[in-house]
Protein backbone atom coordinates (compact mmCIF):
# COMPACT_ATOMS: atom_id res chain seq x y z
CA UNK A 1 0.00 0.00 0.00
CA UNK A 2 2.64 2.32 0.81
CA UNK A 3 4.65 1.58 -2.15
CA UNK A 4 1.42 2.58 -4.18
CA UNK A 5 1.42 6.27 -2.57
CA UNK A 6 5.35 6.40 -2.79
CA UNK A 7 4.98 6.24 -6.76
CA UNK A 8 2.32 8.23 -6.46
CA UNK A 9 4.36 11.29 -5.52
CA UNK A 10 7.40 10.03 -7.29
CA UNK A 11 6.95 13.09 -10.17
CA UNK A 12 6.14 15.68 -7.45
CA UNK A 13 8.42 15.40 -5.01
CA UNK A 14 12.24 15.43 -5.39
CA UNK A 15 13.98 11.93 -4.44
CA UNK A 16 15.61 13.65 -1.29
CA UNK A 17 12.42 14.23 0.25
CA UNK A 18 11.12 10.90 -0.34
CA UNK A 19 13.91 9.06 0.79
CA UNK A 20 13.67 11.78 4.06
CA UNK A 21 9.94 10.56 4.42
CA UNK A 22 10.77 6.74 3.90
CA UNK A 23 13.50 6.78 6.90
CA UNK A 24 11.57 8.98 9.25
CA UNK A 25 8.30 6.97 9.10
CA UNK A 26 7.03 4.97 12.04
CA UNK A 27 7.03 1.24 11.11
CA UNK A 28 3.24 0.90 11.17
CA UNK A 29 1.52 3.56 9.67
CA UNK A 30 -2.21 3.44 8.39
CA UNK A 31 -2.94 4.04 4.50
CA UNK A 32 -4.68 7.09 5.50
CA UNK A 33 -2.46 8.92 7.79
CA UNK A 34 0.52 7.85 5.33
CA UNK A 35 -1.69 9.49 2.59
CA UNK A 36 -2.14 12.87 4.99
CA UNK A 37 1.28 13.22 5.66
CA UNK A 38 2.00 13.03 1.70
CA UNK A 39 -0.58 15.53 1.29
CA UNK A 40 1.04 17.73 3.59
CA UNK A 41 4.87 17.54 2.63
CA UNK A 42 3.61 17.62 -1.05
CA UNK A 43 2.03 21.12 0.14
CA UNK A 44 4.74 22.25 1.53
CA UNK A 45 6.74 21.50 -0.98
CA UNK A 46 4.65 23.20 -3.69
CA UNK A 47 4.60 26.07 -1.29
CA UNK A 48 8.35 26.53 -1.30
CA UNK A 49 9.18 26.82 -4.64
CA UNK A 50 9.79 29.87 -6.61
CA UNK A 51 6.83 30.82 -8.15
CA UNK A 52 7.12 32.00 -12.14
CA UNK A 53 8.20 34.99 -12.50
CA UNK A 54 10.03 35.91 -9.25
CA UNK A 55 13.27 37.82 -10.34
CA UNK A 56 15.44 35.40 -8.85
CA UNK A 57 18.85 36.92 -10.62
CA UNK A 58 17.94 40.12 -8.57
CA UNK A 59 17.52 38.34 -5.01
CA UNK A 60 20.55 36.15 -6.11
CA UNK A 61 22.22 39.29 -7.25
CA UNK A 62 21.55 40.93 -3.51
CA UNK A 63 22.01 37.60 -1.45
CA UNK A 64 26.04 37.44 -2.86
CA UNK A 65 26.44 41.59 -3.17
CA UNK A 66 25.57 41.76 0.41
CA UNK A 67 27.88 39.54 1.90
CA UNK A 68 30.92 40.55 -0.52
CA UNK A 69 30.89 43.62 1.25
CA UNK A 70 32.10 42.10 3.96
CA UNK A 71 34.37 40.35 2.31
CA UNK A 72 38.27 41.03 3.31
CA UNK A 73 40.29 42.77 0.17
CA UNK A 74 43.53 41.37 0.56
CA UNK A 75 44.33 39.91 -2.35
CA UNK A 76 46.86 37.53 -0.95
CA UNK A 77 46.86 35.35 2.34
CA UNK A 78 48.36 32.15 3.77
CA UNK A 79 45.91 29.53 2.96
CA UNK A 80 46.76 27.43 6.69
CA UNK A 81 49.60 24.60 6.70
CA UNK A 82 50.41 25.43 2.87
CA UNK A 83 53.23 27.53 2.36
CA UNK A 84 51.54 29.25 -0.86
CA UNK A 85 49.94 32.05 -1.28
CA UNK A 86 46.57 32.00 -2.67
CA UNK A 87 44.34 34.27 -4.06
CA UNK A 88 41.06 34.21 -1.96
CA UNK A 89 37.93 36.73 -0.77
CA UNK A 90 36.42 39.30 -3.54
CA UNK A 91 39.09 39.38 -5.90
CA UNK A 92 38.61 35.31 -6.20
CA UNK A 93 35.41 35.69 -6.70
CA UNK A 94 35.81 38.37 -9.00
CA UNK A 95 37.63 36.31 -11.13
CA UNK A 96 35.79 33.45 -11.17
CA UNK A 97 32.57 35.21 -11.76
CA UNK A 98 34.29 37.23 -14.91
CA UNK A 99 35.62 33.64 -16.01
CA UNK A 100 39.01 34.67 -16.34
CA UNK A 101 40.83 31.69 -18.63
CA UNK A 102 43.85 32.04 -16.10
CA UNK A 103 43.18 32.68 -12.44
CA UNK A 104 45.60 34.79 -10.73
CA UNK A 105 47.16 31.76 -8.51
CA UNK A 106 46.45 28.49 -10.23
CA UNK A 107 46.82 25.72 -7.90
CA UNK A 108 46.15 21.94 -8.27
CA UNK A 109 44.94 19.59 -5.64
CA UNK A 110 46.55 16.26 -7.01
CA UNK A 111 44.89 13.14 -5.17
CA UNK A 112 46.87 9.20 -5.23
CA UNK A 113 46.22 5.90 -5.59
CA UNK A 114 45.98 3.29 -2.53
CA UNK A 115 50.09 2.89 -1.99
CA UNK A 116 51.47 6.61 -3.06
CA UNK A 117 47.91 8.20 -0.61
CA UNK A 118 49.58 6.79 2.08
CA UNK A 119 53.10 8.13 1.55
CA UNK A 120 54.48 5.76 -0.28
CA UNK A 121 57.45 7.82 -2.54
CA UNK A 122 55.83 10.90 -1.49
CA UNK A 123 58.85 13.10 -2.19
CA UNK A 124 59.81 11.14 -5.92
CA UNK A 125 56.07 11.72 -6.89
CA UNK A 126 56.10 15.25 -5.88
CA UNK A 127 59.58 15.81 -7.76
CA UNK A 128 58.26 13.74 -10.66
CA UNK A 129 55.16 16.26 -11.17
CA UNK A 130 57.11 19.54 -10.50
CA UNK A 131 58.64 21.17 -13.79
CA UNK A 132 62.47 20.64 -13.86
CA UNK A 133 64.40 23.32 -15.61
CA UNK A 134 68.43 22.37 -16.75
CA UNK A 135 69.44 25.03 -14.39
CA UNK A 136 68.56 23.05 -11.05
CA UNK A 137 70.60 20.02 -12.21
CA UNK A 138 73.89 22.16 -12.74
CA UNK A 139 76.47 23.21 -10.17
CA UNK A 140 78.62 26.34 -12.56
CA UNK A 141 79.52 26.93 -15.46
CA UNK A 142 82.89 27.84 -16.33
CA UNK A 143 83.31 29.95 -19.45
CA UNK A 144 86.79 29.78 -21.85
CA UNK A 145 87.04 33.16 -23.24
CA UNK A 146 90.27 32.24 -25.35
CA UNK A 147 88.32 28.67 -26.67
CA UNK A 148 85.00 30.22 -27.00
CA UNK A 149 84.21 26.74 -25.04
CA UNK A 150 81.81 26.20 -21.89
CA UNK A 151 81.71 23.58 -19.75
CA UNK A 152 78.97 22.55 -17.45
CA UNK A 153 79.46 21.03 -14.09
CA UNK A 154 76.25 18.94 -13.13
CA UNK A 155 74.91 18.49 -9.46
CA UNK A 156 75.60 14.92 -9.20
CA UNK A 157 73.04 14.53 -6.13
CA UNK A 158 70.25 16.10 -7.98
CA UNK A 159 71.00 14.04 -10.78
CA UNK A 160 70.42 11.33 -8.75
CA UNK A 161 67.84 12.32 -7.58
CA UNK A 162 65.98 12.88 -10.48
CA UNK A 163 67.07 9.73 -12.43
CA UNK A 164 68.72 11.55 -15.12
CA UNK A 165 71.81 10.79 -16.96
CA UNK A 166 74.66 12.20 -18.06
CA UNK A 167 73.82 11.42 -21.44
CA UNK A 168 69.85 12.52 -21.20
CA UNK A 169 71.29 16.37 -20.70
CA UNK A 170 73.60 16.24 -23.19
CA UNK A 171 70.49 15.05 -25.65
CA UNK A 172 68.48 17.81 -24.79
CA UNK A 173 70.51 20.41 -25.11
CA UNK A 174 71.58 18.79 -28.47
CA UNK A 175 68.15 19.30 -29.52
CA UNK A 176 68.02 22.43 -28.36
CA UNK A 177 71.01 24.57 -29.50
CA UNK A 178 71.60 25.41 -33.07
CA UNK A 179 75.76 25.53 -34.40
CA UNK A 180 77.43 24.30 -31.42
CA UNK A 181 79.10 20.99 -30.71
CA UNK A 182 78.35 18.90 -27.21
CA UNK A 183 80.52 16.78 -25.59
CA UNK A 184 80.81 14.83 -22.93
CA UNK A 185 83.49 15.59 -21.01
CA UNK A 186 83.79 12.65 -17.30
CA UNK A 187 81.06 14.06 -15.55
CA UNK A 188 81.33 17.48 -16.98
CA UNK A 189 79.34 18.44 -20.60
CA UNK A 190 81.73 20.89 -23.05
CA UNK A 191 79.75 22.77 -25.61
CA UNK A 192 81.85 24.69 -28.17
CA UNK A 193 80.70 27.10 -30.34
CA UNK A 194 80.86 26.58 -34.68
CA UNK A 195 81.77 29.65 -36.51
CA UNK A 196 83.64 32.59 -35.86
CA UNK A 197 82.45 35.77 -35.58
CA UNK A 198 81.31 37.21 -32.52
CA UNK A 199 81.35 33.73 -30.58
CA UNK A 200 81.81 35.08 -27.18
CA UNK A 201 78.37 37.10 -26.99
CA UNK A 202 77.02 34.10 -28.58
CA UNK A 203 78.23 31.87 -26.19
CA UNK A 204 76.54 34.36 -23.38
CA UNK A 205 73.83 33.85 -24.95
CA UNK A 206 73.84 30.00 -25.36
CA UNK A 207 74.50 29.77 -21.43
CA UNK A 208 71.07 31.82 -20.66
CA UNK A 209 69.30 29.96 -23.22
CA UNK A 210 70.17 26.32 -22.10
CA UNK A 211 69.54 27.15 -17.78
CA UNK A 212 66.04 27.65 -19.06
CA UNK A 213 65.83 24.51 -21.11
CA UNK A 214 62.99 22.10 -19.63
CA UNK A 215 64.24 18.71 -18.67
CA UNK A 216 61.55 16.73 -16.48
CA UNK A 217 58.51 16.65 -15.12
CA UNK A 218 55.06 18.57 -16.35
CA UNK A 219 54.96 21.65 -17.91
CA UNK A 220 53.15 24.82 -15.92
CA UNK A 221 54.31 23.27 -12.62
CA UNK A 222 56.35 25.59 -10.59
CA UNK A 223 55.62 24.13 -7.35
CA UNK A 224 54.93 21.11 -5.30
CA UNK A 225 54.21 20.44 -1.69
CA UNK A 226 53.05 17.19 -0.29
CA UNK A 227 50.65 18.05 2.54
CA UNK A 228 49.00 15.46 4.50
CA UNK A 229 45.14 16.26 4.44
CA UNK A 230 43.17 14.15 7.15
CA UNK A 231 44.48 10.94 6.36
CA UNK A 232 46.10 11.05 2.69
CA UNK A 233 48.68 12.58 1.25
CA UNK A 234 48.09 15.49 -1.22
CA UNK A 235 49.92 16.85 -3.35
CA UNK A 236 49.41 21.02 -3.80
CA UNK A 237 50.94 22.61 -6.75
CA UNK A 238 51.47 26.15 -7.99
CA UNK A 239 50.57 26.01 -11.85
CA UNK A 240 47.98 23.55 -13.56
CA UNK A 241 48.49 21.30 -16.34
CA UNK A 242 45.38 18.59 -15.54
CA UNK A 243 45.52 16.91 -18.90
CA UNK A 244 49.35 15.82 -18.29
CA UNK A 245 48.31 15.07 -14.67
CA UNK A 246 45.67 12.63 -15.47
CA UNK A 247 47.53 10.20 -17.88
CA UNK A 248 50.22 9.42 -14.44
CA UNK A 249 49.03 5.94 -13.60
CA UNK A 250 49.97 7.06 -9.91
CA UNK A 251 47.13 9.82 -9.70
CA UNK A 252 43.45 9.35 -8.53
CA UNK A 253 41.62 10.75 -11.56
CA UNK A 254 38.52 10.86 -9.93
CA UNK A 255 39.15 13.76 -7.19
CA UNK A 256 42.41 15.67 -8.76
CA UNK A 257 41.26 18.88 -9.42
CA UNK A 258 42.47 22.43 -10.63
CA UNK A 259 41.38 26.32 -9.48
CA UNK A 260 41.47 27.03 -13.36
CA UNK A 261 37.64 26.78 -14.74
CA UNK A 262 38.53 26.95 -18.41
CA UNK A 263 41.05 23.69 -17.68
CA UNK A 264 38.44 21.57 -16.27
CA UNK A 265 35.68 22.43 -19.08
CA UNK A 266 38.65 21.75 -21.39
CA UNK A 267 39.21 18.19 -19.73
CA UNK A 268 36.17 17.34 -18.21
CA UNK A 269 33.14 19.13 -20.01
CA UNK A 270 30.99 22.06 -19.26
CA UNK A 271 28.64 20.11 -16.56
CA UNK A 272 32.04 19.95 -14.39
CA UNK A 273 32.98 23.21 -15.02
CA UNK A 274 29.47 24.38 -13.44
CA UNK A 275 30.25 22.19 -10.48
CA UNK A 276 33.47 23.63 -10.36
CA UNK A 277 32.44 27.22 -10.44
CA UNK A 278 29.73 26.23 -7.42
CA UNK A 279 32.45 24.72 -5.36
CA UNK A 280 35.25 27.53 -5.93
CA UNK A 281 32.67 30.30 -5.00
CA UNK A 282 31.31 28.52 -2.20
CA UNK A 283 34.51 27.56 -1.15
CA UNK A 284 35.68 31.02 -0.57
CA UNK A 285 32.18 32.70 1.08
CA UNK A 286 32.63 29.88 3.48
CA UNK A 287 35.79 30.42 3.96
CA UNK A 288 35.33 34.24 4.86
CA UNK A 289 32.18 32.79 7.00
CA UNK A 290 29.88 34.29 5.49
CA UNK A 291 26.37 32.25 4.86
CA UNK A 292 25.15 32.58 1.31
CA UNK A 293 22.36 29.99 0.00
CA UNK A 294 24.06 27.66 -2.76
CA UNK A 295 21.07 27.82 -4.52
CA UNK A 296 22.18 31.54 -5.47
CA UNK A 297 25.69 30.40 -6.98
CA UNK A 298 23.85 27.76 -8.89
CA UNK A 299 21.39 30.21 -10.86
CA UNK A 300 24.69 32.23 -12.07
CA UNK A 301 26.41 28.84 -12.41
CA UNK A 302 23.75 27.78 -14.91
CA UNK A 303 23.93 30.99 -16.13
CA UNK A 304 27.46 30.99 -17.03
CA UNK A 305 27.66 27.65 -18.79
CA UNK A 306 24.55 27.70 -20.51
CA UNK A 307 25.57 28.58 -23.59
CA UNK A 308 27.75 25.27 -23.96
CA UNK A 309 31.08 27.28 -23.28
CA UNK A 310 31.86 29.14 -20.09
CA UNK A 311 31.31 32.79 -20.20
CA UNK A 312 31.92 34.92 -17.99
CA UNK A 313 29.19 38.02 -16.80
CA UNK A 314 31.11 40.33 -18.80
CA UNK A 315 30.56 42.79 -21.06
CA UNK A 316 32.73 40.04 -23.66
CA UNK A 317 30.72 37.26 -22.04
CA UNK A 318 26.92 36.97 -21.50
CA UNK A 319 25.80 40.31 -21.03
CA UNK A 320 26.63 40.46 -24.90
CA UNK A 321 24.51 37.83 -25.37
CA UNK A 322 21.56 40.13 -24.65
CA UNK A 323 19.11 40.31 -27.46
CA UNK A 324 17.92 43.86 -26.35
CA UNK A 325 20.32 47.11 -27.47
CA UNK A 326 19.36 48.86 -24.15
CA UNK A 327 19.83 46.31 -21.94
CA UNK A 328 23.70 45.77 -23.16
CA UNK A 329 23.99 49.34 -23.12
CA UNK A 330 22.67 49.91 -19.44
CA UNK A 331 25.91 47.54 -18.32
CA UNK A 332 29.01 49.03 -19.74
CA UNK A 333 30.25 50.79 -22.25
CA UNK A 334 26.78 52.38 -23.47
CA UNK A 335 28.28 54.53 -25.93
CA UNK A 336 29.63 51.86 -28.08
CA UNK A 337 26.18 49.80 -27.89
CA UNK A 338 23.91 51.91 -29.06
CA UNK A 339 26.09 53.47 -32.33
CA UNK A 340 26.52 50.08 -33.50
CA UNK A 341 23.07 49.05 -32.93
CA UNK A 342 22.01 52.47 -34.52
CA UNK A 343 24.21 51.67 -37.34
CA UNK A 344 23.11 48.36 -38.29
CA UNK A 345 19.39 49.45 -37.53
CA UNK A 346 18.60 47.02 -34.80
CA UNK A 347 14.92 46.80 -33.25
CA UNK A 348 14.65 46.27 -29.68
CA UNK A 349 11.70 44.08 -28.86
CA UNK A 350 11.56 45.12 -25.23
CA UNK A 351 10.72 41.80 -23.73
CA UNK A 352 13.26 42.18 -20.76
CA UNK A 353 13.47 44.25 -17.35
CA UNK A 354 16.01 46.56 -17.81
CA UNK A 355 14.94 48.09 -21.34
CA UNK A 356 11.08 48.19 -19.49
CA UNK A 357 12.44 50.27 -16.59
CA UNK A 358 14.26 52.83 -18.80
CA UNK A 359 11.05 53.51 -20.61
CA UNK A 360 9.59 53.50 -17.41
CA UNK A 361 6.77 50.79 -18.55
CA UNK A 362 6.07 47.74 -16.27
CA UNK A 363 8.44 45.19 -15.88
CA UNK A 364 8.05 41.38 -17.12
CA UNK A 365 8.62 40.62 -13.27
CA UNK A 366 5.91 38.92 -11.06
CA UNK A 367 2.69 40.64 -11.63
CA UNK A 368 3.92 42.27 -14.94
CA UNK A 369 4.89 39.04 -16.64
CA UNK A 370 1.73 37.62 -17.66
CA UNK A 371 -0.60 39.19 -20.43
CA UNK A 372 -3.78 39.32 -20.94
CA UNK A 373 -5.70 38.10 -24.19
CA UNK A 374 -9.49 39.09 -24.44
CA UNK A 375 -11.60 37.79 -27.31
CA UNK A 376 -13.71 40.55 -29.25
CA UNK A 377 -17.13 39.85 -29.59
CA UNK A 378 -17.72 40.64 -33.47
CA UNK B 1 58.58 3.06 -12.03
CA UNK B 2 57.70 6.96 -11.05
CA UNK B 3 59.63 8.70 -13.61
CA UNK B 4 57.88 7.45 -16.78
CA UNK B 5 58.69 8.56 -20.16
CA UNK B 6 57.24 11.30 -21.43
CA UNK B 7 56.03 10.50 -24.79
CA UNK B 8 52.14 9.59 -24.29
CA UNK B 9 51.98 13.33 -22.45
CA UNK B 10 50.62 14.52 -25.92
CA UNK B 11 47.71 13.22 -26.37
CA UNK B 12 44.34 14.37 -24.63
CA UNK B 13 42.67 12.18 -21.84
CA UNK B 14 39.24 10.92 -21.69
CA UNK B 15 38.14 11.17 -18.17
CA UNK B 16 34.64 9.40 -17.14
CA UNK B 17 34.73 8.97 -13.73
CA UNK B 18 35.52 12.28 -11.60
CA UNK B 19 33.86 13.70 -8.81
CA UNK B 20 33.07 16.96 -10.59
CA UNK B 21 31.59 15.13 -13.50
CA UNK B 22 27.88 14.39 -13.13
CA UNK B 23 25.87 11.80 -15.54
CA UNK B 24 25.46 12.01 -19.10
CA UNK B 25 22.76 10.17 -21.35
CA UNK B 26 21.98 10.85 -24.76
CA UNK B 27 17.72 10.13 -24.63
CA UNK B 28 15.36 8.97 -27.32
CA UNK B 29 13.71 11.14 -29.78
CA UNK B 30 10.32 10.47 -28.54
CA UNK B 31 11.64 11.40 -24.62
CA UNK B 32 13.39 14.62 -26.41
CA UNK B 33 10.01 15.44 -27.49
CA UNK B 34 8.21 14.52 -24.19
CA UNK B 35 10.85 17.07 -22.66
CA UNK B 36 10.24 19.82 -25.18
CA UNK B 37 6.72 19.28 -24.21
CA UNK B 38 6.50 19.21 -20.83
CA UNK B 39 8.59 22.15 -20.27
CA UNK B 40 7.11 24.04 -23.42
CA UNK B 41 10.13 25.02 -24.84
CA UNK B 42 11.80 24.67 -28.28
CA UNK B 43 15.07 23.52 -28.78
CA UNK B 44 16.67 26.61 -29.70
CA UNK B 45 15.53 28.01 -26.08
CA UNK B 46 17.42 24.86 -24.37
CA UNK B 47 21.06 25.07 -22.89
CA UNK B 48 23.34 23.95 -24.81
CA UNK B 49 26.74 21.42 -24.59
CA UNK B 50 28.89 21.99 -27.42
CA UNK B 51 29.47 18.40 -29.54
CA UNK B 52 33.34 18.73 -28.63
CA UNK B 53 32.10 18.86 -25.08
CA UNK B 54 34.83 16.69 -22.80
CA UNK B 55 32.26 14.49 -21.65
CA UNK B 56 30.10 13.38 -24.80
CA UNK B 57 33.26 12.06 -26.19
CA UNK B 58 32.53 8.26 -26.93
CA UNK B 59 29.00 8.98 -27.24
CA UNK B 60 27.97 9.31 -30.81
CA UNK B 61 25.93 12.82 -30.21
CA UNK B 62 24.99 14.41 -32.82
CA UNK B 63 24.05 18.47 -33.40
CA UNK B 64 20.42 18.74 -32.47
CA UNK B 65 20.65 15.38 -29.95
CA UNK B 66 19.48 16.18 -26.46
CA UNK B 67 21.49 15.08 -23.17
CA UNK B 68 20.01 14.32 -20.21
CA UNK B 69 22.37 15.14 -17.41
CA UNK B 70 22.10 13.78 -13.88
CA UNK B 71 23.18 15.85 -11.11
CA UNK B 72 23.89 15.56 -7.40
CA UNK B 73 22.27 18.51 -5.59
CA UNK B 74 22.85 19.76 -2.41
CA UNK B 75 19.29 21.20 -2.31
CA UNK B 76 17.28 18.14 -3.99
CA UNK B 77 19.36 15.02 -3.81
CA UNK B 78 19.71 14.57 -7.68
CA UNK B 79 18.71 17.01 -9.82
CA UNK B 80 17.78 16.11 -14.09
CA UNK B 81 19.33 18.70 -16.31
CA UNK B 82 19.03 18.52 -19.96
CA UNK B 83 21.35 20.16 -22.62
CA UNK B 84 20.90 20.19 -26.24
CA UNK B 85 23.94 19.07 -28.31
CA UNK B 86 25.18 22.43 -30.52
CA UNK B 87 28.45 23.15 -32.61
CA UNK B 88 29.06 26.41 -32.10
Amino acid sequence: MSEKIFAEYKDRLPNKILEDLKNHLPPKISAANLKEIFRLVDGEYQQAQVDPGESVGLVGAESIGEPGTQMTLNTFHFAGVAEMNVTTGLPRIIEILDGRKIPNTPMMEIYLKAPFSMGKDIKQIAQRIKETKLMEVISEFVINIAESTMEVRLNSEKMKALQLTVGQVIKVIDKNTKNCSVKKDKEEILLKMRGKHDTLNEIYKLKEKIKILYIRGIKGIQQVLPVKKENEFVIITAGTNLNEVFQLDFVDTARTISNNIHEIEEVLGVEAARQAIINEVYKVIENQGLNVDVRHIMLVADLMSKTGTVRGITRYGIVSGKSSVLARASFETPIKHVIEASLVGETDQLTSVVENVMLNQPVPVGTGLPGLVTRVKK
Amino acid sequence: MIIAKRDYMKKKIHITKHDLLPKHVKISEKEKKAILKKYQVTLKEMPKIMKADAALQGMKAEVGDMIKITRKSPTAGEAVYYRVVTDA
